[in-house]
């Protein structure tokens, strides 16, 4: 294939379609037509391909709405539709959801959708083995019905306000009996595109489904490919050589600026669900003390969390709840920036001298700079921090997520809505506050959005006065490409890479 | 003196080494601002706009973190390297008295513990006993024990073929006593060349495990440590990395530079 002349059309005439489409234009020069491959840059390569299995965002990032589909999906501004379910209806009580299935659906390996199918994925993520990364989502169903192939029945144990939305969650995706057990490794799905290939530690491949059921998009993509680049410096790099057409989630806001004098490449800050807090072991003394969090808050300023850690690109919460989301409350007020005040909490709680403890900070840049910053906050308090670099994720994992074996520690929630983790025991912050637990189970039996999102208000406001974390920052998502790519999400609403509507215009 | 000043090598890297001495223990009393104090309204500001050598991206003012970082590198590289010294020509000469079977073992455990570069055996600790300044002392230190082992040896046996030793063992002085007496200052010379270029070696190793984060931990300015967090901000601070990593180059290069001197100045043969 060296015959090729263009380096970008041959990186991307790994299927044959692509590359006589490819070799056509590079000879004739036919400029008019715009390019039909893309290649997109991801700093993390999944362990898997199986959203459904594990729970590293990269591997939705890959695979949902590409590959993967769900009976609902969430759409670029966040909102729920319908997708593999063309209707459904809700029993008044909220029990009992009907789903109408899509017909004429067939996955990449040519089986066909139907309920069987459906009612196989819900049961293979709830079931006693699963290890489906949000299986506590599926824990209110009570029996999956099929009364006939286009209609699936759930029977609910309680009333699950946010179901719709969960089923469009990458953990939520349906997938096929026959080939669900490899799908970590050659993933088969109802989407658009087709997996082709996987060069681990380099990229995957994924090609146009030329049956794609919805007949409603037009697939502008013949190809696919995602690479993986881990070093912000290769990341820039490959940008500004055009080896990535993409990076929906640059790596370094530093270097953000260098793209300015670029004409090619459009620079694009959106929204993400990305929070970056700093947990505390509410458990282990003296953090079990709700004054001590409470100081320790009180001498973060975090616009200069946001100004060191990250150049300024982010947005200061108070709660774990991002602007984006429904029902959002600004409770940075709530324990401001104060040396004086928190100096004076720390003492009542019976440290005038401060303390000493050690943050176990995972090796990602905004850890480690967000750490540094902190570690001299809390100095300027008396507080002496000493960082610890904790690899993630196998050790972070192992030692904070999964022992709890930590102080404080400081990791970005990439789930969206996921303020419940506040209320689940175990988790590694050891916050238990049965008030904040009722405050949940009550948005789960709301199932009018104006209650649910009252609700989230006031579990925000006992998140910003108990303090279980430090709440810091909302990370933007820094997207870089070039500017004839039109499609790609701005914002991200559920960590993702759609293709569904790239395009190349010229 | 005369023979000094004909020798501008020594000269230079005697200047050199003296001078990174003076800012590292002066680094202890007195530094321009203190090293670990954020000022993010003056971050990234260059060099003489903002203290002498500009400020990181923190707004710490470079010119104090190198400083401190001089002390602590070059502290940390001298025990290192004291450690690897004393214990590879303790085992060097030991091995020249006994020879035999002893020999055939210490040498083939010195090929092993060079086939472990420090870096590795750096991680290695660091995940038992976790990262610091004692990892990295104990994986240079060990580093350095087969380098030393290797020269004392070659340099005892050489000793021990000498006429006055040879004199000595025939009229029954213990074998021990000679290697203190007669072997031991008669190697000093070399031994001492060695620490000085090994020291520049060390200074380098130090550097490479605090860039990989093997060594001390933040907020201790160490040189490799600046010379990473620099890396990202190469387009928009270059002196960020440029301070760091020529104080890197000119403390090896002096140390270096003294090594080959005092190797020159201290050559028995060299009559000149």
């Amino acid at each position: 294939m060296t015959f090729l002349g263009s380096a970008t059309i041959l990186k991307s005439a790994a299927f044959g379609l692509a590359m006589s489409a490819g070799l056509l234009l590079d000879q004739t020069g036919a400029e008019a037509a715009a390019k039909t491959a893309i290649t997109v840059g991801m700093a993390i390569e999944p362990a898997g391909l199986d959203p459904t299995v594990a729970a590293p965002v990269a591997i939705g990032q890959v695979t949902w709405q590409n590959i993967f589909e769900g009976l609902t999906t969430i759409d670029k501004d966040g909102k729920i539709k319908p997708q593999l379910a063309e209707s459904w209806q809700i029993s008044p009580d909220g029990l009992t959801y009907t789903f109408k299935l899509r017909q004429g659906v067939k996955f990449h390996n040519g089986v066909a959708f139907d309920s069987s199918v459906a009612k196989f994925s819900i049961d293979r993520a709830r079931g006693a083995d699963s290890v489906n990364p949000q299986k506590r989502y599926f824990a209110s169903i009570d029996t999956v019905e099929t009364p006939d192939a286009a209609t699936l029945v759930l029977k609910l144990k309680q009333p699950a306000g946010s179901l719709l939305y969960w089923l469009g969650w990458p953990s939520s995706t349906i997938v096929e009996p026959k080939s669900a057990a490899d799908n970590k490794t050659t993933p088969i799905g109802t989407g658009p595109f087709k997996f082709v290939s996987w060069s681990k530690g380099s990229k995957v491949d994924l090609a146009r489904n030329a049956d794609y059921w919805n007949k409603a998009v037009s697939l502008k993509l013949d190809t696919a490919a995602f690479r993986f680049i881990s070093d912000p410096q290769a990341q820039a790099a490959a940008l500004k050589a055009g080896d990535v057409d993409a990076f929906p989630e640059f790596g370094a806001p530093e270097l953000i600026k260098s793209f300015e004098g670029d004409k090619r490449l459009t620079t694009v800050i959106g929204n993400t669900e990305l929070k970056v807090v700093a947990g505390m072991n509410n458990t282990r003394k003296p953090f079990s003390d709700k004054k001590v969090r409470q100081a320790l808050m009180m001498a973060v300023d975090r616009a200069t969390v946001v100004e060191g850690a990250w150049s300024g690109f982010g947005t200061p919460i108070g709660s774990h709840y991002t602007p984006n989301d429904r029902g959002y409350q600004d409770l940075t007020g709530v324990y401001p920036y104060d040396t004086a005040k928190a100096k004076a909490l720390l003492a009542e709680a019976g440290f005038p001298n401060g303390f000493t403890f050690t943050i176990k900070a995972p090796q990602m840049a905004y850890a480690q700079r967000t750490s540094q910053v902190l570690q001299a906050m809390f100095a300027e308090i008396g507080v002496t921090m000493n960082i610890e670099t904790t690899e993630f994720p196998a050790k972070w994992v192992a030692d904070v997520l999964k022992a709890a074996d930590y102080d404080m520690t400081i990791v970005a929630h990439a789930e969206p809505m996921d303020i419940d983790i506040y209320s689940r025991d175990p988790y590694y912050f050891n916050y238990k506050n049965p008030a904040f637990n009722e405050v949940l189970k009550k948005v789960e039996m709301t199932s009018d959005a104006a209650g649910q999102e009252k609700l989230y208000g006031e579990a925000q406001t006992i998140l910003a006065n108990d303090v279980p974390a430090l709440f810091l920052f909302v990370m933007p998502k820094l997207g870089v490409w070039d500017g004839k790519v039109k499609g790609l999400w701005e914002n991200e609403p559920i960590p993702s890479n759609v293709l569904t509507d790239v395009h190349w215009v010229e | 003196m005369r023979k000094l000043l004909r020798r501008p090598v020594f000269l230079i890297g005697l200047v050199i080494t003296l001078a990174l001495f003076a800012i590292a223990l002066l680094s202890l009393v007195w530094t321009p601002f203190l090293p670990t104090k954020m000022n993010i309204v003056h971050k990234l500001k260059a060099p003489l706009d903002f203290g002498l050598l500009g400020t990181d991206q923190f707004g710490r003012d470079v010119a104090s973190m190198l400083m401190v970082g001089a002390w602590n590198s070059l502290s940390t590289s001298i025990l290192a390297v004291l450690l690897g010294a004393s214990v590879g020509t303790a085992i060097g000469v030991v091995v020249a008295m006994r020879r035999g079977w002893l020999e055939l073992v210490v040498m083939r455990g010195c090929d092993i513990v060079f086939a472990v570069p420090p870096i590795l055996s750096a991680m290695m600790l660091g995940a038992f006993i976790g990262s610091g300044r004692f990892t990295a002392i104990i994986a240079i230190g060990v580093f350095m024990v087969p380098v030393f082992a290797r020269l004392a040896l070659g340099a005892a046996l050489q000793i021990w073929t000498r006429d006055y030793v040879t004199a000595a063992v025939s009229m029954g002085r213990p074998k021990a006593k000679i290697t203190l007496v007669h072997v031991l200052p008669n190697i000093s010379n070399q031994i001492i060349v060695q620490v000085t270029i090994q020291l520049g070696l060390a200074i380098l190793t130090e550097a490479g495990l605090s860039f990989l984060g093997l060594g001390m931990p933040p907020p201790t300015p160490t040189w490799g440590r600046m010379l990473a967090d620099a890396q990202t901000f190469l387009g928009q601070a270059p002196w960020l990395a440029l301070m760091p990593g020529l104080a890197i180059a000119l403390a090896v290069l002096g140390l270096n530079m003294l090594g080959d001197g005092l190797r020159d100045l201290l050559d028995p043969r060299d009559n000149s």
